[in-house]
């Protein structure tokens, strides 16, 4: 059952890295109590899993867990959390997930025993349901198969289960490279809110069988895709920021069917979800250019009670292995963010954070304290996901309109006149979702199988 | 302003239904198909192209102009194909086995398209026998292939390795690209080409049958 968040738990004042709401514990590791700690990430150098025997995969995974963990132990970090993300055969073939996992944990059980060191281990499956096209997110052999990756990784000694789910994405991959509003939010909040639904109910009782944490999920495969596309100048930045606003909507939905945190790293709309859920959650920003650019690598940290890398491959680099490098960069970064929240400076701290970035690009000034707890009431103001979707992006829309008047953003001149496209788009929108639904459904019939949303044919 | 120059600036600006109507007179006139094309459509999409390549242009303003194109190339294609009119060249695309990532093999095909190029986009999760078939059925000047994860690229040697064994190597000229590629590593595996963008890709595969 769903139950709907009304209120916030975390306003401007209260959101800072290391502190959440409801912090999480388990086996000796205390997520969003005060500290943040580093979420390590990697993933295989070029090879082809298919014509690799299980052992030299095996093998790799083991050389990088161990080399991190070291890392971490010779670095006197005490707690951290490993993030095992599968790759799509991985998550096609359950058993080889599992084993892998399987491998991870003990690995890490080890280090806790020789040298003390707590850890958490994420495991986040392949969301594979889109191998048919128009993809089956409910009906198909490959729901099953994630699913049966879930449960096997779970009882394989993982503590979190996390996934980037991708319902909605056939509408808004177009939708983006259209800088097509209406497509996002009917990609995102109404096909996207409905599988979430689906699919997170299913992952809850996953976690409750098994006894693991069902912790959250990210709108990656929508926010981040347009903020790569806006950072290689293909679509508007300002365009970005209210698809990231909107997002949150989408990915706040796992939390509501019993999602406990931390939130999955890549999703940057995590800033908002802890607003309003007070759960903790799991950022990346600018130690993650190894995996991506962006344009909000500090503010990022402003929420981060776990602080990502997001995932590197396993190559040399003068100084080591680069997930060995990455475990570094990390722990120095979470020491920094501790040390000035035990001075009881982390607000300063985290306003540095914000400030270094906001003015900068609309997306980074969408995520300052101030913005992200304006667009989380708006969230929390309506409680059908079609309507909190019209209300965070004109939230958003408002948030830069404001920025820009008041000289807080910079913004060229091509980017003000797509922000002002997009407040006509915005203010059109219709109230009710039945009316939006029926004008939008026509439109991506060819890319959606509406039966596989819980959609009936007919509105 | 001529015909030619007219529908240039439709399509420039991306409107579809003028463009058509001024290539329908165009053709109603008498103006030649392929000059239509060349002079008209491709001309008006260059001059995008040129833009988004340095960046004066975002691409959905490309994707209007890319409709006015089409919009226009609807009507000269039919005489095109009953003149027998040689395309400027036909690439097929696809991602490789086990990858679903696309958006950037779509930006590639769309600014191909616009181009003047035939693209069949064979889509994501491309296996090598779904490569060679369409290469043996559609006779491509150019097949390109995008790979996002480093466990996936190296599938794009075993697609070469493929057509070396099936004889078609000598046929068909190989482009690559994706995040975790590089020139090197396009060299290794024996392809001809790699770009790292849409529009750069658009002059490798120019600069590929150039050379032929
Ligand atoms: C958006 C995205 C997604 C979206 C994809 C949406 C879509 N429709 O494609 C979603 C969420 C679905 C996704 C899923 C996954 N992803 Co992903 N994704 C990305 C991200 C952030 C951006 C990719 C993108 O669209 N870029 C924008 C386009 C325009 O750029 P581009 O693709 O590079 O294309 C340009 C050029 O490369 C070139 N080009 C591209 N193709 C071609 C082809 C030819 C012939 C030529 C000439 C040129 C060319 O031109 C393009 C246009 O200019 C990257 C990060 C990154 N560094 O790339 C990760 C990334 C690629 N993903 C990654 C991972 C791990 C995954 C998942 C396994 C995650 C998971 N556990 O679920 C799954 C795998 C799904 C699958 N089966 O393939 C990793 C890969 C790590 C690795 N092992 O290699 C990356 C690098 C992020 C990271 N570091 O963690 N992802």
């Amino acid at each position: 059952m769903r139950k709907r968040f009304n209120s916030l738990t975390l306003g401007a004042d209260a959101l800072l890295f290391g502190v959440a709401g409801t912090p999480l514990r388990r086996n000796g590791v205390l997520i969003g109590g005060g500290k943040v700690l580093p979420e390590i990430k990697f993933t295989l150098p070029p090879m082809s899993i298919e014509d690799t025997p299980a052992m030299e995969i095996e093998a790799m995974y083991r050389e990088i867990v161990t080399a991190v963990c070291e890392r971490a132990v010779h670095l006197g970090q005490q707690s951290v959390v490993v993030e095992f993300e599968l790759l799509p055969p991985m998550t096609v073939d359950p058993p080889m997930g599992e084993s892998i996992t399987s491998l991870i944990a003990g690995i890490l059980a080890e280090f806790r025993t020789s040298h003390g060191l707590q850890s958490l281990l994420r495991i986040t499956p392949v969301d594979i349901r889109e191998q048919n096209k128009p993809p089956q997110r409910r009906r198909g052999r490959e729901t099953e198969l994630l699913l049966e990756s879930f449960r096997r990784c779970a009882r394989a000694g993982a503590d979190l289960l996390s996934i980037e789910s991708t319902g909605g994405k056939e509408v808004t991959d177009q939708a983006i490279m259209a800088a097509d509003v209406r497509g996002i939010l009917f990609g995102t909040v109404v096909l996207g809110c409905a599988d979430m639904e689906f699919l997170w109910e299913k992952i809850v009782r996953v976690a409750r069988e098994t006894g693991t944490v069902p912790a959250g999920d990210t709108a990656c495969g929508i926010g981040n895709t347009a903020m790569v596309l806006a950072d290689q100048g293909y679509i508007p930045r300002v365009f970005a920021a209210v698809v990231r606003a909107v997002t949150a909507v989408r990915s706040l939905v796992a939390y509501e069917v019993g999602a406990a945190g931390p939130g999955k790293d890549c999703g940057y709309e995590n800033a908002i979800l802890k607003a309003i859920t007070g759960l903790p959650m799991s950022m990346e920003g600018k130690s993650a250019a190894c995996a991506h650019l962006s344009p909000v690598g500090n503010i990022a940290g402003c929420y981060a009670d776990l602080w990502s890398n997001e995932s590197v491959q396993n190559i040399k680099l003068l100084a080591g292995m680069a997930p060995v490098v990455s475990m570094e960069q990390l722990v120095y970064d979470c020491r920094l963010m501790n040390v000035a929240a035990g001075r009881g400076e982390g607000r300063r701290l985290r306003d540095w954070f914000s400030e270094s970035d906001a003015g900068l690009d609309p997306q980074a000034f969408i995520l300052s304290p101030r913005a992200v707890e304006a667009l989380a009431r708006a969230i929390v103001s309506e409680q059908d996901d079609y309507r909190r979707g019209v209300a965070v992006a004109v939230k958003a829309v408002d948030l830069l309109r404001e920025g820009l008047s008041k000289q807080h953003l910079l913004l060229s001149e091509r980017e003000q006149e797509w922000l002002t496209r997009i407040e006509h788009t915005v203010s059109e929108l219709p109230s009710d979702s039945m009316g939006f639904i029926a004008e939008e459904r026509p439109k991506w019939k060819d890319h959606v199988n509406y039966g596989e949303y819980g959609i009936p044919d007919d509105v | 302003m001529d015909r030619y120059a007219e529908i240039a600036q439709h399509v420039q600006n991306g409107y579809s239904e003028r463009a058509r109507k001024a290539v329908e007179a165009a053709l109603a006139e008498g103006c030649p198909a392929e000059r239509v094309l060349k002079e008209g459509l491709i001309a008006g999409m260059e001059v995008v192209a040129a833009k988004f390549k340095s960046g004066q242009m975002f691409l959905p303003e490309v994707l209007a102009v890319a409709g006015a194109m089409k919009a226009g190339m609807e009507l000269v294609k039919p005489l095109l194909v009953a003149a027998r009119h040689e395309p400027l060249g036909k690439v097929v695309l696809g991602t490789v086995r086990g990858d679903m990532h696309d958006i950037g093999k779509n930006l590639v095909a769309i600014m191909l398209q616009g181009a003047g190029f035939d693209v069949v986009d064979l889509g994501t999760d491309v296996r090598v026998e779904k490569f060679i078939d369409a290469i043996e059925r559609e006779h491509p000047d150019v097949v390109g292939m995008s790979a996002l994860l480093t466990t996936t690229m190296v599938h794009m040697k075993t697609v070469i390795e493929a057509l070396k064994q099936r004889d078609l190597r000598a046929h068909v000229k190989v482009i690559v690209g994706g995040a975790p590629i590089s020139k090197n590593f396009a060299s290794e595996i024996g392809a001809d080409g790699y770009a790292r963008d849409a529009a750069t890709a658009v002059d490798v595969v120019k600069e590929l049958l150039n050379s032929r």
